[in-house]
């Protein structure tokens, strides 16, 4: 992510809304000369001559051609998101529009973006913390509310208040092994070696617990990997366009913008659902057949959800029972949809909620009972304990950086085990507190020296 | 009357005397001023060199060539290497110290040392011309002439001493303070700062009851400080005791605390929280019930006992009452009060690595003028500054020990970078690499550069080769040497470890926990013969390398990571408040410390994680 100095002056552009999802795109440059390049191609007001934090209605030009109708939003640096000069325009949600705007403005002396870009400036700039920059990174690259949520959550410090007690009982257990060290002539009671087992192992317990929300963490962040199994023809193209239309009010009715973008991921009550393995679910083959491939297999292995959908009409219980015998042998979570439920003769519907109680059934088609069947994901992965305020770790750095906290806990453990003396215990220690350190700011010996004067009566 | 000094030397305590010595040795003319000539190496508290920590740093200086080691093992009473119990790289030496022989010692050293002159008189200020300090002015009028100057006060700059509500200036009990040099410095644009220490009283030993106390012997074969054949384990050695206060003493101390100069705010200096006053503790650990008292003999014949652990500035008369409360003491007669002392430092992040002000060339701080407090912190700051002012006026390279070359490192390089709040104290803690930092391989790491500039003398550079290559044979030997199930294994199944199948190498046994050389020789007499040809420090240097192999691996590589850091050098004129980035503290502190590499800035306080990521985008990694 770095770069050289004089890239830092240029001004860059870039599309600060998802590709190819709105009906609004916003395009968003920052720098020094961002409000006049802009007004090289706006006709409207005079841009250069506007106050910060206002608004103007005007259209953009590549010369007498007019590419959209626009709103340009202006920050007059330093009150910015980077504090430089930035510009947002507002332009109709096409990429071929998109393209052609930042087209121009590169012409006019834009430079594209590089990732994460803007978010480096901010931080560069002084306007966050890395920790916040990172948070403000994931906020931009939340795509919904749960995910939101955990980015906002990380920015107000919930997880650096997590991290925090993480921190000081750390720093409590070096502390007292720094103090038999240090001060073992000194007539202070020190720690059993089992009283330093328990507090270790209470240490573990809780980096493991911020490393296992890393997973769940992750899910928010990138979607809940889903998979539509089925016959052909079940209907599991209806069924993601269902869902899709359900959620997504506004779906580009703009020339160019490809459904292919769109169908993988799907939002259901705040959470995304992401669809793995789509092309393979358009294409004529059984998906359930071939589970036997173990290649098929390991993919729907990666899932952590599946659909087992089946048209009524054309499905005897011979088959299902055949089918939810291989996925149970899967050992995925998965839920049993019975499709085309206005086909379907009743007898036979009677029979399967004997064996099956826990069959849902639906018309894709109809978008019958959908609701029911949004609801029954929702149990299945249980999401809600990511809604409750508890501090899930969404960001790689932080995740690697607990396991290797976790690791070097784990050393201190078989020293204890192997009952080497404090020095080399403090060893593993002092790179546990060095990784969490890269967390929480850095851990000092004075943090560990404060800690023992506060508690013990050092000196003679 | 005077020649032109290559070095002044202002100040004849443990800092003042090794600066001295060491410029003098390596060929510079130096002069040492002191108002006193007899109180020339004075312990002005405890009389006792090394412990932990400030043990390792006593055999660095050693290593490298300055006296503290051999004044200390001329002067010893008793010795203990404490910390056995735990991994070698805790074990520390300490002794108790004839406090009358240590400084007729170091008189009679310095008096021995070619090149050094003397002169009794108050320094009261320096000549400093373009901002390069050329002499020093004495009290009755005199202008010294000199190249350099390295200034070792200790605690008399403005000293003031406090018993009870009585304060008058003093530099140490009975001797006057010095004045002129903190105000001449202020207006020179150095920044001062105010400190504080205490010392406990002193007691007649004829008057104490010691059937009434534990005794506390030293070691049975106590070993010594320095790695020169010039010294000698001590042969007998006296003992010391231990006792303890009680509720009546802390009764008694607490009717004296609104008179405490400590608690009614007359005192503003900031002592250090490793060292407390009596009142101190019972005022913030009301909780316990007694405190631990060493009862230490001043020297070999005189009565005179220090009362360590009873630091105090309580009026004179409470202290008195207290002590006498104390099991033991109920008949002491006090020779002298306790009493607390407040004194001028200044702050060394104002210096460079060498000791050299920043602000006034050739001019160099050592002890606690830096803020530190400790005999061998001072000692060793002396070494670095009489070392460097040497070099810096022969145009030489400045000689700098890194964080992970010795304990002396690391103090130069916390006060430089982090400088201090409280009297800055050792702890092995403040040493990322204390497995490396050991007081048995001190030679090892130093005594080859000690030699090179000239300090170390040639017979410690063929001692301490002859003991890397011994070592190195030995290491190698117990690698190939094998020894066999039928002849160990009954002696293994006697130290309650795993018996063998086929032939295992000593080194193998070696890294057993249960198992040292002196339990591995005495399976295999054939074996023992062998060891008997190598010196003690050699089979317990092999056995050290060996037994903990693989942690001293892992610290060399965190060694070498960091040294890369070291190696990213930051431009001097680098802007950093231009940086609006940084943080507002980070930004500042960089601004003023002007770190030379990536790795001083990272070790700056004030200067978080996130400033140093910052850094590094702007420094173009």
């Amino acid at each position: 992510m770095s770069f050289s100095l004089h890239e830092k002056e240029d001004t860059i552009v870039a599309l600060a809304t998802p590709q190819g999802v709105g009906a609004i795109a916003v395009i968003r440059l920052s720098g020094k000369e961002a409000i006049k390049i802009t007004n090289a191609v706006f006709k409207g007001k005079n841009l250069e001559k506007q106050e910060s934090h206002t608004i103007h209605f005007g259209t953009i030009r590549d010369g007498e051609r007019i590419i959209d109708e626009v709103l340009v939003s202006l920050f007059v640096a330093p009150k910015s998101f980077t504090k430089e000069n930035v510009v947002e325009i507002s332009t109709h949600g096409s990429s071929y529009i998109v393209n052609q705007v930042i087209k121009l403005l590169i012409r006019k002396g834009a430079r594209p973006a590089k990732p994460g870009e803007f978010t480096q400036r901010a931080f560069l700039n002084g306007q966050f913390d890395l920790a916040q920059a990172e948070a403000v990174a994931d906020l931009i690259h939340s795509d919904s509310e749960t995910s939101h949520q955990a980015a906002i959550n990380q920015m107000r410090g919930g997880f650096s208040g997590e991290i925090s007690k993480l921190r000081a009982e750390l720093i409590h257990f070096a502390s007292m092994i720094e103090l038999e060290l240090d001060f073992g002539e000194e007539d202070v009671e020190f720690a059993s070696r089992n009283d330093l087992r328990i507090l270790v192992e209470k240490l573990l317990r809780e980096v493991e617990q911020l490393i296992l929300s890393f997973d769940l963490g992750n899910v928010i962040k990138n979607g809940v990997p889903t998979v539509i199994a089925g016959k052909p023809n079940a209907g599991k193209s209806t069924l993601l366009n269902a869902l899709l239309n359900e959620e997504k009010a506004i779906v580009s009715d703009i020339a160019g913008t490809t459904r292919d973008f769109i169908e993988d991921e799907i939002n259901i009550g705040g959470v995304i659902f992401r669809f793995i393995d789509t092309a393979g679910l358009r294409e004529t083959t059984d998906v359930i057949e071939a589970i036997g491939v173990s290649r098929t297999q390991e993919k729907m292995k990666t899932a952590s959800l599946i659909l087992y959908l089946f048209d009524l009409g054309d499905t005897d219980m011979v088959e299902i029972n055949r089918d939810i015998n291989k996925l149970e042998n899967l050992g995925v979570p998965f839920l049993k949809v019975a499709n085309k439920i206005d086909k379907a003769g009743s007898l036979f519907i009677s029979d399967l909620k004997e064996k099956h109680p826990d069959t849902i059934f639906i018309s894709a088609g109809q978008k019958e009972n959908l609701d029911h069947l949004k609801d029954r994901i929702m149990e299945l992965v249980n999401l809600d304990k990511f809604r409750t305020g508890n501090t899930i770790v969404t960001n790689i750095r932080h995740y690697d950086s607990l396991v290797k906290t976790r690791q070097s806990l784990l050393d201190v453990l078989s020293g204890l085990d192997n009952q080497i003396t404090n020095d080399f215990l403090a060893m593993d220690i002092r790179r546990s507190l060095h990784y969490l350190g890269e967390i929480t700011g850095e851990i000092t010996t004075d943090d560990l020296l404060a800690n023992i004067f506060s508690k013990f009566c050092i000196g003679k | 009357m005077f020649p032109i000094y290559d070095v002044i030397v202002v100040g004849a305590g443990h800092a003042g005397c090794e600066a001295a010595h060491a410029a003098a040795m390596m060929g510079s003319k130096v002069l040492l001023c002191t108002m006193n000539m007899n109180t020339i190496a004075q312990m002005s508290c405890n009389p006792a060199m090394g412990g932990v920590a400030k043990g390792q740093i006593v055999r660095e200086i050693d290593a490298l060539g300055g006296l503290s080691g051999i004044i200390s093992d001329k002067s010893m009473i008793q010795f203990r290497m404490l910390n056995r119990s735990k991994g070698p790289a805790m074990w520390s030496p300490r002794s108790q110290n004839d406090r009358m022989r240590f400084a007729e010692e170091w008189r009679l050293a310095l008096e021995h040392t070619p090149n050094v002159d003397f002169w009794q008189e108050m320094i009261s200020g320096l000549v400093i011309k373009n901002n390069r300090v050329c002499g020093v002015k004495t009290g009755i009028g005199l202008e010294i002439q000199s190249k350099s100057v390295v200034l070792t006060n200790g605690t008399f700059l403005n000293g003031i001493i406090h018993i009870g509500e009585k304060q008058f200036g003093g530099g140490r009990t009975g001797e006057a303070a010095a004045k002129g040099i903190t105000e001449q410095l202020v207006q020179l644009g150095f920044e001062a700062g105010r400190m504080k220490t205490g010392t406990p009283p002193r007691v007649d030993g004829r008057s104490l009851d010691y059937s009434k106390m534990e005794i506390q012997y030293g070691n049975e074969n106590p070993e010594k400080f320095s790695y020169s054949d010039e010294t000698k384990p001590l042969t007998k050695q006296r003992t010391c005791w231990i006792t303890y206060t009680n509720k009546e003493v802390h009764k008694t101390l607490e009717t004296g605390f609104d008179r405490s100069p400590m608690f009614n705010g007359r005192i503003q200096g900031l002592g250090p929280r490793y060292c407390p006053s009596i009142e101190d503790k019972i005022n913030r650990f009301a909780e316990r019930e007694r405190h631990q008292i060493f009862v230490e003999p001043e020297g070999w014949n005189t009565v005179e006992i220090y009362v360590n652990g009873f630091s105090t500035s309580l009026p004179e008369d409470v202290q008195y009452a207290a002590l006498r409360k104390i099991e033991g003491f109920e008949n002491a007669k006090m020779f002298r009060p306790g009493y607390a002392i407040e004194y001028d430092f200044f702050p060394p992040t104002q210096l460079k690595l060498t000791l050299e002000t920043q602000l006034i060339e050739n001019l160099f701080f050592a002890g606690q003028i830096n803020g530190t407090t400790g005999y061998e912190e001072a000692a060793s700051q002396g070494l670095i500054a009489g070392i460097n002012a040497s070099r810096k006026i022969a145009e030489y390279e400045p000689f700098l020990l890194k964080r992970s070359d010795a304990y002396i490192g690391v103090l130069i390089d916390d006060l430089i970078n982090k400088g201090t709040e409280e009297p800055y104290r050792m702890f092995t803690s403040r040493a990322e690499f204390r497995l490396l930092l050991r007081q048995d391989n001190a030679d090892l790491r130093l005594t080859q550069m000690g030699h090179q500039i000239g300090l170390a003398n040639d017979s410690r550079l063929e001692k301490m080769l002859d003991k890397k290559s011994d070592t190195a044979k030995l290491v190698n030997d117990l690698k190939q040497k094998k020894l066999s199930p039928d002849i160990i294994n009954e002696g293994l199944e006697g130290y309650e470890t795993a018996t063998i199948k086929e032939k295992v190498s000593i080194e193998k046994l070696l890294k057993r926990p249960q198992l040292g050389l002196n339990q591995i020789m005495e399976l295999d007499q054939e074996l023992k013969l062998y060891l008997s040809k190598y010196k003690k420090e050699v089979l317990e240097q092999a056995e050290i390398q060996i037994k903990y192999e693989s942690y001293i691996e892992k610290e060399q590589q965190m060694v070498e990571k960091l040294n890369n850091m070291e190696n990213y050098r930051i431009p001097i004129s680098f802007d950093y408040l231009s940086i609006p980035a940084l943080s507002a503290e980070g930004k500042q502190k960089l601004h003023k410390v002007k770190p030379e590499t990536l790795g001083q800035a990272s070790r700056i306080s004030g200067v978080s994680p996130a400033d140093l990521s910052i850094l590094t985008v702007y420094l173009g990694r």
